[in-house]
């Protein structure tokens, strides 16, 4: 579905990523891990055109998407969330959602200046929609509170929710778990599950091994921009290569990374 | 009705004064609510007035077509210099446009054969009405209002909270930062254009830093969460001066003073006193 072909990235004399091949098969749940630093935000940023790859392509669905403007990416099929969460704080949670929805082509200005009446029912309608998203994600009750007095852990899900207006095929989802207690990251695992089961096929950033090796069909890890692994999780769990990125080498005594036990 | 009479003699710049200022107010609230900041305003507005102004003047126009074309061109050139500059933001943003601005003035100055240099353009037929600016007024309010509470305000307050998240929400923000900036463009050179038909007399100074720096005033001062915040930025301007006037010397120092306190006490703008913290930009529902 979404293939990444010998990506390169610079920045100034730094190289972020180096030659990455990625493959995000469709209908699944595809993780990328590494340790700090690795380059799996940039992935994001280049996959969502916030970046622009150096040599190397990024295909979606059959289309080249790596010259594209963000937004047309978005519309394509798309959707991300961020790992500093950003949702309008300023807005009602429903206003959130809404302006999201705005972002499919649909009434403009003409609309809004001239056709009043249809642009009212045009607007009802995707209030619905958007009341909709919100309790999906749990959060409907709050849907006319202010985004900014939401808990952290329901900033992440109001993200997911915004993303989720867009009509996207894939989601990216940046480090959904962070902030999160336990309780939180089975609620956030349960949804995501969900999600895959509608249909969605998931691109997921995790450092939380929890989350990740009970989510992911497959996985790829990076370290300091290079694609050092894939696999299952139960191959990423035992891979020498993936112990030593992250904990660093051990002469003496060869030990597990924590979390990363079975 | 002596005394109307006599308060109209008095008072009538001052009125149309207000409406032309509430109408560069609301062409600043424009980009001001989308996070842009911009001060080529009042460069667009010299732009509509010397158009308007060279239009009834030199070729006898009626005031009506000398006001569109003054709004147009001044919105043709908002998109030939808006592509380039939007890409800039912050402190960039209102350096490349305080530029252009500067780039305007020094034109008109220098177009003596058209524009009458540093003398300025003189014998502008007194044809604005009170009711001419009050129906622009209104008009433009209606409008406004309209977007604001439709998804396009809603779009503007989402670019000006984070730009980024808008784009990744598949929003065009280019093209809605271009569609603000130029009807702003269109809207500061209507003002210009009613301005000229009553002041009698326009100057190339008169569009220059001081009006920039005036009408970025108005926009920040009433507030940029509604329409209306501009509405109220535009008459304070305009009547502050008027109401100090007692004060005789001090009067710019206690006008100053009086703006200072407004930006302390309410950053965002006096609009903002008066509306719920909470508000949505919801709408009745749908019959």
């Amino acid at each position: 579905m979404l293939t990444l072909s010998s990506i390169s990235l610079n920045f100034g004399g730094l190289q972020v990523l180096q030659d990455v091949n990625l493959s995000v098969p469709e209908h699944g749940i595809f993780g990328l891990i590494g340790p700090n630093g690795a380059g799996k935000t940039t992935v994001f940023n280049l996959v969502t055109g916030l970046l622009t790859p150096g040599p190397g392509s990024i295909e979606f669905m059959g289309r080249r998407i790596d010259r594209m403007l963000p937004h047309r990416i978005t519309r394509s099929g798309i959707a991300r969330t961020f790992q500093n969460i950003r949702i309008f704080k300023e807005m009602t949670l429903i206003d959130n959602v809404l302006v999201a929805l705005g972002g499919r082509p649909s009434y403009g200005v003409a609309t809004v200046l001239l056709q009043w009446r249809n642009y009212r029912v045009a607007e009802g309608k995707d209030r619905e929609v958007a009341r909709g998203l919100l309790s999906k994600v749990g959060l409907a009750d709050k849907s006319e509170q202010r985004a900014a007095r939401l808990s952290y852990g329901e900033q992440r899900r109001l993200e997911i929710a915004r993303a989720l207006a867009t009509g996207p095929k894939l989601l990216l989802l940046d480090e959904p778990a962070a902030g999160m207690n336990a309780v939180e990251k089975q609620q956030l695992i349960d949804e995501i599950v969900k999600l895959n089961a509608g249909g969605l096929t998931i691109f997921i950033i995790e450092h939380d091994m929890s989350v990740i090796m009970g989510l992911c069909h497959e996985i790829t890890v990076l370290n300091f921009g290079r694609v050092i692994a894939r696999g299952t999780p139960a191959q990423i769990r035992t891979n020498p290569e993936v112990i030593e990125a992250y904990l660093g080498k051990d002469e003496h005594s060869p030990s597990r990374p924590e979390g990363v036990s079975p | 009705m002596e005394w109307l009479d006599s308060f109209w003699a008095t008072y009538n710049t001052l009125v149309l004064s207000i409406g032309t200022n509430v109408l560069l107010a609301l062409s600043i609230y424009l980009t001001l609510a989308t996070g842009l900041l911009t001060v080529a305003n009042a460069a667009f507005m010299g732009i509509g007035a010397y158009t308007a102004g060279l239009l009834t003047t030199q070729l006898g126009m009626p005031l009506i077509v000398a006001l569109i074309l003054g709004s147009l061109l001044p919105a043709v050139v908002a998109l030939a210099i808006g592509r380039p500059t939007l890409r800039l933001s912050g402190v960039y943003l209102a350096m490349a446009t305080l530029a252009f601005g500067e780039v305007v003035r020094i034109l008109i100055l220098n177009a003596e054969g058209l524009t009458g240099g540093a003398l300025g353009l003189n014998g502008i037929p007194q044809l604005t009405q009170w009711f001419d600016v009050a129906l622009a007024v209104v008009l433009t309010l209606v409008v406004l209002l309209r977007l604001a509470r439709s998804r396009i305000g809603r779009t503007m307050a989402a670019i000006c909270q984070d730009e980024i998240a808008t784009e990744i929400m598949g929003l065009n923000v280019r093209a809605y930062k271009l569609f603000v900036f130029v009807s702003g463009g269109a809207l500061a050179g209507l003002a210009g254009g009613l301005n000229a038909h009553f002041t009698f007399f326009i100057s190339p100074n008169e569009y220059g830093f001081e009006r920039a720096v005036d009408i970025l005033a108005m926009g920040v001062l009433g507030g940029t969460g509604s329409p209306w915040g501009a509405v109220i930025g535009g008459l304070l301007i305009t009547l502050l001066p008027e109401l100090l006037r007692g004060l005789g010397h001090y009067r710019p120092l206690i006008n100053g003073i009086i703006l200072i306190l407004i930006i302390l006490y309410s950053p965002k703008g006096i609009w903002n006193l008066f509306r719920p913290v909470s508000e949505s930009t919801r709408l009745p529902a749908a019959p």
